[in-house]
């Protein structure tokens, strides 16, 4: 946390953080009240720690320390980086919409190819509608989060996104976060709407421009499922080694929708995601696969809540983490099944893959159940490779690195194999190859 | 010339000594059959010979080649030309068939510099090799072994040697599992591959396997040593009158 505290014309102190980057904050004077109120939620609360429940494994204050300054808007030389990124990070035949260190690029994105049926507005741009009275509410907190009231206070941008009711767009929506800005952090909101018996696949990709290092981004995504829809929501996490990722999601999905929600984290020394799923509809089905690859001193965090408020909902999660070297895995997933939800189906199944002796993983798996007519259970595992198996791949000749990479890939296939557009599980498997490859 | 020379091995599991000295020669072009008692010690041989971990060599050496293959990884063992066809092949879920058969095969020819296969070019060999084993394609599409029959993995063994073209073929209880039908065609298999270049051995409890595959030299082992070395008629003298008159030379 930046500690060095500042005046303002009120008289209330506020940090650096905010003062300095006031002119870069988006929003009639009252969309600015809710930031500041929510700054002031964050400066409260500071950083969340191990004494918070909810962050007991993923110690902020521990692992991170401070907020660095907001990220510079990008100027001609860092967009013609985040280019080059967003040809290397692109998925075949995904419509583009890229955010460059917390702004989104028109000149890198597939605005026009989109057509009427997917609506694409910058954040930026309905926070400053003032002919829009609700412009503040897409700042909501939702929860008491210290890092979800960061983000509202500082969102310099994100996408609004709508796809019409009905709607089944040819092409998935791939949205890039490009960070460009060494030792420099952003913010970013994004606000996703699948509409009634839409069909529709959002991807989220956020990896580094070159040798970009250090940077820090804490996204939000809040992400809205309506009634008889069919959504795929898919998120890699790829940024650079020593970058600092937190993403605070919000899910509502309606009746009888099936949304199928993947992440994988490949990237960034400290990350959590931190999702909250709420089903919201009867007789929908969920099913989330997570699949985190760590590697040296990287600490991956995925914390899933999905609440069952209604009856007569499938949930599905299946958790694979790879840890190599001194890294740490974090997998906290609680099942809440409501007082009504009768006939709630919710299964969890967690399982770690300990590469070294010194690696870590702190799998919690929770069920909350206040029905007493349901089905669900937990799992959860952690081991190490099958020498046995190794053994056989190697006596056919397979190199100890490249055995060892051939059950690995076994191991996170049964996630991966989740996905269902070939085009996007080839782009999966290729970010995971490439985690394999760094391995030493 | 000489392919294998196992020189007065002594090998312990977990502090016990299993082998106590083992000698055996395998030359370019022969086969051999080892038979013994449950426990002799034929597994641990091969598995030895295979680079298994878990396995204390405290004497003797291995020669392959002529060169020292207790120095050598398993998988530099295996694109040297050693293969074992296991008794007992694990299952590996989530890896197809096809997919370990190229990886597999692409880099033992990668660890001997030779130029990996095109993918129509392996598919054209599996594809051959399957078909003379009776071994179906929508098999190949399984995970490794999974779900397979004893006496599929047992084929599924042969396949592999016969894709890896090894000079060494160790083919441990491959009889065990098959079916009368399967086992000629498993040995048909092995017989076809059989070259003046190539030896193999084949550790079995039963005088019919050596029907199919007529070893030149059947070596009997007992209590980790080979006890007595003959000709074929020595397996039929075996069957005839079982192994208690080696019990005391072991
Ligand atoms: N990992 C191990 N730990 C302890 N003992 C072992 C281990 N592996 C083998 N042994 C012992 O070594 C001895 C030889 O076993 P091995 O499997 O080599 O026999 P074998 O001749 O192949 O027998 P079979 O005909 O039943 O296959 C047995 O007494 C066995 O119990
Ligand atoms: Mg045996």
């Amino acid at each position: 946390m930046n500690v060095a505290v500042a005046k303002t014309g009120n008289g209330r102190a506020v940090s650096d953080l905010f003062a300095s980057a006031a002119g870069r904050l988006p929003g009639s004077p009252s969309v600015i009240a809710v930031r500041r109120e929510a700054f002031e939620t964050y400066e409260r609360l500071g950083l969340p720690h191990r004494r918070i429940e909810e962050w007991k494994y993923t110690d902020l204050r521990a692992l991170v320390g401070e907020v660095l300054p907001l990220a510079a808007a990008p100027d001609a030389a860092a967009l013609k980086r985040a280019a080059d990124a967003v040809k290397a990070h692109a998925i075949a035949g995904a419509r583009k919409l890229v955010l460059v260190d917390g702004v989104f690029a028109a000149d890198l994105s597939d605005l026009k190819a989109l057509g009427s049926e997917v609506s694409v507005k910058t954040l930026r741009e309905v926070l400053e509608n003032k002919a829009n009275p609700a412009a503040a509410d897409l700042l909501q907190t939702i929860s008491s989060d210290a890092v979800i009231s960061l983000n509202a206070a500082m969102a310099t941008d994100g996408v609004v996104i709508s796809v019409a009711d009905g709607a089944q767009p040819s092409a998935p929506v791939q949205l890039i976060h490009v960070a460009t800005a060494s030792s420099a952090s952003s913010f970013t909101r994004s606000h996703l709407r699948i509409g009634k018996g839409a069909r529709a696949t959002i991807i989220e990709s956020f990896v580094a421009a070159g040798k970009t290092s250090a940077y820090q981004v804490n996204d939000a995504v809040i992400l809205a499922v309506g009634d008889n829809a069919d959504a795929a929501h898919i998120r890699l996490m790829d940024d650079s080694p020593d970058a600092v990722n937190i993403t605070s999601q919000f899910v509502t999905v309606g009746a009888n929708t099936k949304l199928n929600f993947f992440n994988m984290t490949t990237g960034a020394a400290v990350s959590r995601l931190q999702g909250f799923i709420t089903l919201a509809g009867e007789g929908s089905e969920l099913s989330v696969n997570g699949v985190n690859l760590l590697q040296k001193t990287e600490h991956g965090d995925t914390t899933l809540v999905v609440d069952h408020a209604v009856p007569n909902c499938v949930s599905r999660e299946v958790f694979r983490a790879v840890i190599d070297d001194r890294a740490h895995s974090v997998f906290q997933g609680r099942i809440i099944v409501r007082p009504d939800a009768q006939k709630t189906d919710g299964k969890m199944m967690i399982r770690a893959l300990l590469l070294s002796d010194e690696a870590e993983a702190d799998n919690k798996p929770e069920l909350e159940i206040f029905a007493d007519d349901v089905s669900c259970g937990h799992g959860a595992t952690a081991g190490a490779l099958d020498d046995s198996l190794l053994f056989y791949l190697k006596a056919r000749g397979l190199p100890e690195k490249q055995a060892q990479a051939l059950l690995i890939q076994a191991f996170v296939g049964e996630a991966i194999e989740q996905i269902a557009d070939d085009d996007l599980r080839e782009h999966v498997i290729g970010i995971a190859e490439r985690w394999l490859e760094r391995r030493q | 010339m000489a392919l294998l020379e196992v020189k007065d091995l002594k090998v312990r599991v977990e502090e016990r000594e299993i082998l106590h000295g083992l000698t055996l020669t395998v030359n370019e072009g022969e086969i051999h059959a080892i038979m013994g008692p449950n426990g002799s010690g034929k597994s641990t041989l091969s598995h030895v010979i295979a680079g298994k971990p878990g396995y204390e060599v405290t004497d003797g050496e291995i020669l392959f080649k002529g060169e020292d293959l207790l120095a050598m990884a398993p998988n530099e063992r295996a694109a040297k030309g050693v293969f074992l066809a296991f008794q007992y092949p694990v299952e590996i879920p989530g890896v197809s068939t096809m997919n370990f058969l190229r990886t597999a095969l692409n880099a033992q020819r990668k660890a001997r510099g030779e130029s990996e296969y095109s993918t129509p070019d392996f598919l054209k060999k599996v594809r051959e090799v399957s078909k003379s084993l009776n071994i179906p394609q929508d098999m190949l599409k399984r995970g490794v072994n999974v779900g397979f029959s004893g006496g599929e993995k047992k084929r599924n063994e042969v396949l592999q040697m016969a894709l890896f073209e090894p000079s060494l073929c160790i083919l441990d209880e491959m009889d065990s599992g098959l079916d009368i039908d399967a086992l000629r065609i498993a040995a048909d298999g092995v017989n076809a591959l059989h070259s003046p270049k190539r030896a193999m051995v084949v550790i079995t409890h039963y005088q019919r396997l050596l029907n199919y595959i007529v070893p030149d030299i059947v070596h009997v082992m007992s209590k980790g040593r080979v006890v007595k070395s003959g000709g074929k008629e020595l397996a039929l003298e075996l069957e005839a009158s079982g192994y208690a008159q080696f019990e005391d030379a072991a």
